[in-house]
């Protein structure tokens, strides 16, 4: 134990006296679990992320690469970066595969990434990315200016403490996780939000129903 | 409920000394309702001013000496929120922290006992219209105290809005006027600012007086209204409800 | 940073009518944004609760979660370091670059860090840090320091930050005043250290012991780029911001958005766990910081403070803050959480007018998300700078005057008759401050009691 840690737990226990017997009780009173059915569910993701300026869309899972083709089309986007069991395919658009992984510098000079998402939250409108094949690795959803980000209805839950349940085990695991709601922003200037500084300054939700 | 009995009035030093005719005013207007009134003659201090300086000790001392002054009275009354949520709440915190639990014991069984005016009218007395008349325009300004302290609610709002004749302007505006106690003196220029935002916020109603259930505020918002020659005045909601045609 | 004094450096801050301006625009809109954000939460009370209790039951058994956290960390990878004071940590972090040959550094907004003051240490080190949030930029452009928690350059305007881009980052160009323009121009200059940059600094809002995640909750994506690009990154965090539990995070992820910018979710939370390969830096280092931590714990009244999220709901509703700034706080830590933080981790001796820079309006209390109760911290601090630092003499006399006056009915009674007579000692001594700007009430003819005794009761 080096003498920095040592001194800084000493100075913990004379100040704070012995911890007690058992941990104090933390009162979880508030809504731990949702009460919307699925359709309500999926309203209401679509109308938050939107409320954040991401662009949704909602397709049945067979019209998916139909809409993504479409949309890349119309925002003239020819090469992403597909993570390697992103949902969908987009036509006439050149996909690369991250393997091997992309430098970031690379990264930039692509017009977008495509992606699922590892569960989404209705009330705040978010998806959670979580470092898996579906996901990919952070810097693709990162560096290029537009995410084409795939949501399975199914994976979309009511509230955040059952979002954060979902991902227990891939936290325990030590996933690198990121929750995404919008466009990135800044309220810096006179407090107005701005959107788009460094992250993608275009998102694209994709929920598809399976 | 309960009938109308005996009650102490706790008149603050405030009021005693600058402002009595906010005792006149709530002794006439408990007297009205049918209540007979006592004054302990050794009341002096609350002693919240010192506890709030954190001169701790005196404070205690002081509110310690309140709760032997009240300590036979089965009901307080006192027209102040300050004092009020400073023997309620703060003096008993307070004797918890210096360790004086048996003081926090006596402050807390006096706390069950004594009431802001307000309180005392809507929920002991249950009565809302108190016979008064009052031929103007009010605005009605929530004390820090009242509102977010004692959380007194729209208790004095429906007790202006039975008074007859009076024009009740409505006041959004929840922000602190800037008396604060020694805050006043000690940082006279911030408290000068916000005072000056709150005025602003007073005048914009048109109202020709402005009320509170504090008179420390009101001393302050008084002030300053009158060193602008404002043309508006300040009254203790208890001076309102004791006026009769 | 030691002001002059809070009731001085307030008066200065009061007559800057630009800094006025851009304070009430700004809070006034922020106020009303929490407002709705909280507004739509039904469970938003459970949720303070819980989120109090967290921290409450957190600081009991702050040793153990710590240890935790370490080891958590470490089985993923991740290197831990303690330092006990700013010091120490500065030297953590200035020899963690040296020995990676960095001689730039990229940094996410950390009030952590402009603490302990690492930017200045690391260039004396001959290394240079670079300020990625677009406020802290604006403030490092400007000589400046932070005077909010959570938007640091709230002082600035549009305008200013124009002048202020077109002399530094954008020189030779002609920029206009729209907010996204000047985005657009941060969005350019920092893109270049991101992609080069392989250094990274980072603070945390919070870490969880039973995971070993470490998150870092942001709008602009400088923090997702600040953690995932750089080959090794090294996080400064408080030791107060361990949480025990990974589920304890679905309460302050909902807390902390909706109290700091009003939102239902910022735009980007990153949560990592040591060190993932393939997937951002092959070198993570988190340093846990004391600095003063453990003296605010030992204060069993004061610790509460050490509860703060950094969401700076209170600073948008004090009617103080908004009127004055930050910097008249003389702190990085302003505002009503700054009064009763600054005193503690400090040494009250040095800083012992901010607990009176405060009216005691509670509206700091009610916006809180974890509850701190700041107005009784803010009397208890008066308490403690009395009995340890000292009162103006001034002030103890005519407080003493007054207990003695108040200890007696015949002594009471007695000063009451002075009200006439030049308003007496205690009052005279009050007078001129409250005389600038206030009328005094006349005195009244006859006093509460003198009347009583007329009436012929009691």
């Amino acid at each position: 134990m080096s003498a920095a840690k040592a001194e800084i737990l000493r100075r913990i226990g004379a100040a704070a006296g012995p911890a007690p017997a058992s941990a104090p009780a933390v009162p979880r009173h508030y809504r731990r679990s949702g009460e919307l059915g699925k359709e309500a569910r999926v309203d209401l993701f679509c109308e938050r992320a939107a409320d954040y300026d991401a662009r949704v869309h909602r397709v049945a899972a067979a019209e998916l690469d139909d809409a993504l083709t479409a949309r890349c089309e119309e925002l003239g986007a020819r090469r992403l970066v597909a993570a390697a069991a992103a949902p969908g395919r987009p036509r006439g658009v050149e996909v690369e595969p991250d393997d091997p992984p992309i430098a970031a510098a690379a990264l930039d000079g692509l017009d977008g990434v495509l992606t699922g998402c590892a569960v989404a939250i209705a009330t705040t409108g978010t998806v959670v990315l979580d470092g898996s094949p579906s996901c990919g690795r952070r810097a693709l959803t990162l560096v290029p200016d537009l995410h084409l980000c795939v949501v399975d209805a199914a994976a979309i839950v009511e509230t955040v403490p059952e979002a954060l349940a979902a991902l227990a085990p891939a936290a325990a695991a030590g996933a690198p996780l990121t929750f995404v709601s919008g466009p990135s922003a800044t309220s810096d200037i006179e407090l107005s939000r701005v959107d788009g500084v460094h992250g993608p300054r275009r998102l694209e939700i994709f929920v598809a129903w399976y | 409920m309960t009938a109308p009995g005996r009650v102490a009035l706790l008149v603050t030093c405030f009021n005693d000394t600058l402002f009595p005719g906010v005792g006149k005013a709530t002794v006439a207007v408990l007297e009205r309702l049918g209540c007979a009134v006592d004054f302990p003659r050794e009341q002096t201090c609350c002693g919240q001013m010192h506890g709030n300086s954190g001169a701790r000790d005196e404070g205690l001392a002081l509110a310690a000496r309140t709760a032997r002054v009240f300590a036979s009275e089965p009901a307080v009354v006192c027209p102040s929120a300050s004092c009020v949520g400073w023997l309620r709440d703060a003096a008993p915190r307070l004797a918890r922290e210096a360790g004086e639990e048996g003081l926090a014991a006596d402050l807390d069984e006096l706390g069950g006992r004594v009431f802001e005016l307000t309180e005392f009218l809507c929920d002991r007395l249950g009565v809302e219209d108190v016979g008064a008349f009052f031929p103007h325009r009010v605005a009605y300004h929530a004390t820090c105290h009242s509102l977010r302290g004692l959380r007194l609610g729209d208790r004095p709002l429906r007790l202006l809005r039975a008074v007859q004749g009076l024009d009740l302007a409505e006041v959004e505006d929840e922000d602190c006027c800037g008396f604060g106690g020694t805050f006043a003196v000690k940082n006279a220029d911030v408290s000068t600012a916000m005072l000056g935002d709150k005025m602003a916020v007073l005048r914009a109603t048109g109202a020709e007086v402005c009320t509170a259930v504090d008179t420390s505020c009101l001393m302050h918002i008084g002030g300053g209204l009158g060193r602008a020659r404002a043309g508006m005045r300040t009254v203790h909601l208890a001076e309102i409800l004791a006026a009769e045609r | 940073m030691k002001a002059a004094g809070f009731e001085t450096a307030a008066r200065e801050a009061l007559g800057d009518s630009q800094l006025r301006r851009n304070m009430a625009r700004a809070t006034t809109t922020i106020r009303a944004r929490r407002a709705a954000a909280v507004g739509e939460v039904p469970d938003w009370e459970e949720l303070r609760e819980a989120g109090a209790a967290i921290k409450a039951a957190t600081m009991v058994s702050l040793p153990e979660h710590l240890e935790r956290l370490e080891r958590a960390v470490e089985e993923r990878g991740g290197q831990v370091h303690w330092a006990r004071d700013a010091a120490e940590a500065n030297a953590i972090v200035t020899d963690l670059a040296r020995s990676h040959g960095a001689e730039e550094v990229v940094k996410v907004k950390s009030i952590t860090t402009d603490e302990i003051e690492l930017n200045d240490a690391l260039a004396a080190a001959g290394i240079s840090a670079y300020e990625t949030d677009f406020a802290e930029l604006v403030n490092q452009l400007a000589g400046d320091w932070s005077s909010h928690i959570l938007v640091p350059a709230i002082h600035r305007n549009r305008s200013e930050i124009r002048l202020l881009f077109e002399r530094t980052i954008a020189r030779g160009q002609e920029l206009s005043d729209d907010p996204p323009a000047l985005a657009a121009v941060a969005r350019d200059y920092l893109r270049e250290l991101f992609l080069r940059v392989p250094f990274g600094v980072s603070g945390a809002n919070f870490a969880i012991a039973e995971t070993g995640s470490v998150g870092v909750v942001e709008s602009e994506g400088n923090g997702r780029m600040c953690t995932t690009l750089p080959e090794v990154l090294v996080t400064v965090m408080g030791i107060e911001k361990v949480l025990p539990e990974w589920r304890d995070l679905e309460v302050f992820l909902q807390l902390l958005p909706r109290s700091a910018t009003g939102e239902r979710m910022n735009p980007y939370t990153s949560i990592w766990s040591g060190v993932t390969p393939e997937d951002g830096p092959r070198e993570f280092h988190l340093v846990l910081l004391d600095n003063g931590r453990t003296d605010v714990l030992a204060d069993a009244v004061g610790r509460q403070a050490l509860h703060c999220i950094r969401c700076s709901a209170c600073l948008n509703v004090c009617p103080v803050y908004s009127r004055v700034g930050g910097h008249a706080y003389g702190s990085v830590y302003p505002g009503p959480i700054g009064a009763v933080l600054t005193p503690q981790l400090r040494g009250p001796a040095e800083a012992p007018t901010l607990p009176w820079a405060s009216s005691l309006c509670g509206a700091c209390l009610d916006a809180c998300p974890v509850k701190i109760d700041i107005p009784s911290l803010l009397v208890h601090l008066r308490g403690r700078v009395r009995r340890e630092v000292g009162a103006p003499h001034a002030e103890s006399a005519a407080l003493g005057i007054a207990f003695r006056a108040f200890s007696g009915r015949a002594r009471y009674e007695r000063a009451q008759r002075l009200r006439r007579l030049g308003r007496g000692a205690l009052a005279n001594a009050l007078a001129a401050p409250w005389t600038r700007s206030r009328d005094l009430p006349e005195p009244p003819d006859q006093t509460f009691r003198e009347w009583w005794d007329e009436r012929g009761q009691g």
